[in-house]
């Protein structure tokens, strides 16, 4: 019968959207295993797409999944202490009686059990990339495949590094808690890195032919609004939540109808999202002024970005305070990549030789980096020197491992090296 | 859980120590212990007679070969251990925070 068997996998496929991530964290809260856990669910999402068709859907199904869940994972806790031979069956039984007892309420304390989660995937005793792997998983939701898609590599990399994750976790006994309250500012800082290496994941891919994977950057921003949700008012959480949704906010008009990249000043701004520039720009108002670290970078980042969306026109763009909010940004972070920033918004401000002495010494700091010898050559054709331009962006063109990115230093190699009649030069 | 705690640090420090510093350093071996047995308990802990002392042993079927020295030369030495039975990773974190400025590695036990 096509009717209800067709309504119980749209019931299932909800369930799965709404409530994977929050029966998740309460399975983990329960058993303290990620693993245990994530098994039992998918398990009990089997169940449920072989019966519901027949026997109907249930009223309550997230609380029929999480039984369900917490059937399957008692039953394995039960198989692995008697394979083991620890504990006499007995004392599992008692246990499992009292597991069972205490009924978990579906819609009570799940925002504390999803914090926690995050904080569990996101502790500082964990690689960075097994950071954001595992937040993705657990509190996104997201299947291995699509983490994979995300940064780039092979399934069987990511469902490797998963694993080694969930290893860690357990065995290194990294708690399913909240951190204390002298600790939250500094793993709150933890969390938000993760977040943003998520959502920067998407937005300067290395490698692809997709120039902005927008997914992975609403996957960011999705899970700032989990964090910002449970755990409101953090300064590092606004700054970031803000600059995240004013950069997103130009997500359609960054690429061209044939998959180039479009840069700022020739974006069409009636394809940037007014209602997500005005929310950024309200949640970077609600930062306290005297914020430090990482939230005042992420906030100075958030007010680049709000001078470019407050920009009606390109040619209303403020550039000397840009320029200044980046030599703010340069003197906290000491970052070379800033320094190339800012070199930018000097040309836009005070002209291209300033700007190119900023780039003096990079070299050495950002070797084997495209965006160095790319922005060098723009810095050159406004200064008039095309020749010394077209060597730079073929420079760039060799380091640079996005086609997307690629085609463009190709296109503006051949319009500098037009406009003084030097043919680009071929390119391997 | 239990977890051990493996202490590194440049010998030479503590043998160019003054007495008063060596003797702030035992202040802080001593809060840790105190902590460590209000948050889960220490099962062992001992300091280890430096490096110079170590004979390191080899089998190979029944070839045994004793070399003068430690199993590897680092820039830090391994100078004491702790074994702790904690309820996770972040007591443990806490607990060696109060010990003197060592590079500190954390294992858990595995237990069969």
């Amino acid at each position: 019968m096509p009717g209800p068997s067709g309504d119980a996998h749209v019931v299932l496929e909800r369930a799965w959207q709404d409530h994977w991530a929050r029966l998740l964290a309460l399975l983990v809260g329960r058993f303290r295993r990620l693993d245990l856990a994530e098994d039992a669910l998918a398990e009990a999402f089997a169940a449920a797409v072989r019966t519901w068709p027949h026997d109907g859907i249930p009223d309550s199904p997230a609380a029929w999944l999480l039984t369900a869940a917490r059937r399957r994972a008692l039953d394995q806790v039960r198989a692995e202490a008697i394979a083991r031979r620890r504990e006499p069956l007995m004392v599992v039984d008692a246990e499992a009686r009292a597991h069972a007892a205490q009924a978990i309420d579906v819609g009570g304390h799940v925002p504390d059990e999803r914090l926690r989660m995050l904080f569990t995937c996101c502790h500082p005793a964990l690689s960075a990339d097994a950071r954001a792997a595992l937040a993705l998983r657990f509190v996104n939701g997201l299947s291995v495949t699509e983490i994979a898609r995300l940064f780039l590599v092979q399934e069987s990399t990511m469902a490797a590094r998963l694993t080694r994750a969930k290893k860690k976790v357990a065995a290194a006994g990294i708690p399913f808690t909240l951190p204390a309250a002298d600790r939250l500012a500094d793993r709150l800082d933890v969390v938000a890195a993760v977040i943003y290496l998520v959502f920067t994941a998407g937005y300067a891919p290395a490698t692809g032919d997709d120039p902005v994977r927008t997914s992975s950057a609403a996957e960011a921003i999705r899970l700032a609004q989990v964090l910002d949700g449970l755990l409101p008012n953090q300064p590092v959480v606004l700054a970031l939540l803000g600059l995240m949704t004013l950069q997103h906010s130009r997500r359609d008009a960054r690429v061209a109808d044939d998959g180039g990249l479009v840069l700022l000043p020739e974006q069409d701004r009636s394809r940037w999202h007014a209602s997500e520039i005005r929310s950024g720009l309200d949640l970077l108002g609600r930062v306290p002024p005297d914020t430090s670290g990482l939230a005042l970078e992420y906030l100075l980042q958030g007010r680049i970005a709000a001078e470019h969306a407050s920009a009606a026109r390109a040619a209303d763009t403020r550039w000397h305070r840009i320029a200044t909010l980046y030599a703010e940004l340069e003197a906290l972070t000491g970052s070379p990549v800033v320094r190339l920033a800012r070199a930018v918004a000097v040309l836009e401000d005070d002209g291209p030789e300033a700007a190119l002495a900023l780039l003096a010494g990079l070299e050495d700091r950002l070797p084997h980096h495209h965006r160095l010898p790319a922005v060098r050559a723009e810095l050159l054709a406004r200064a008039g020197r095309a020749p010394e331009a077209v060597a730079s962006f073929h420079a760039a063109i060799e380091l640079c491992s996005n086609a997307a990115e690629r085609d463009h230093l190709r296109r503006r190699a051949a319009e500098v090296g037009g406009q003084t009649g030097l043919g680009p030069e071929p390119s391997g | 859980m239990k977890i051990a705690v493996f202490l590194y640090q440049d010998e030479s420090i503590w043998a160019n120590a003054t007495e008063a510093e060596q003797e702030q350093w035992m202040g802080e071996h001593d809060a840790f212990s105190e902590a460590a047995r209000q948050r889960g308990k220490i099962i062992a802990g001992e300091a280890l007679a430096t490096v110079s002392t170590a004979t390191t042993v080899r089998r190979h079927g029944d070839q045994v070969s004793l070399t003068d020295g430690p199993f590897a030369e680092t820039a830090e030495q391994l100078g004491g251990f702790y074994v702790l039975d904690v309820p996770d990773l972040d007591v443990a974190v806490d607990l060696v925070k109060l010990l003197p400025e060592y590079t500190v590695e954390l294992r858990p036990i595995t237990e069969y």
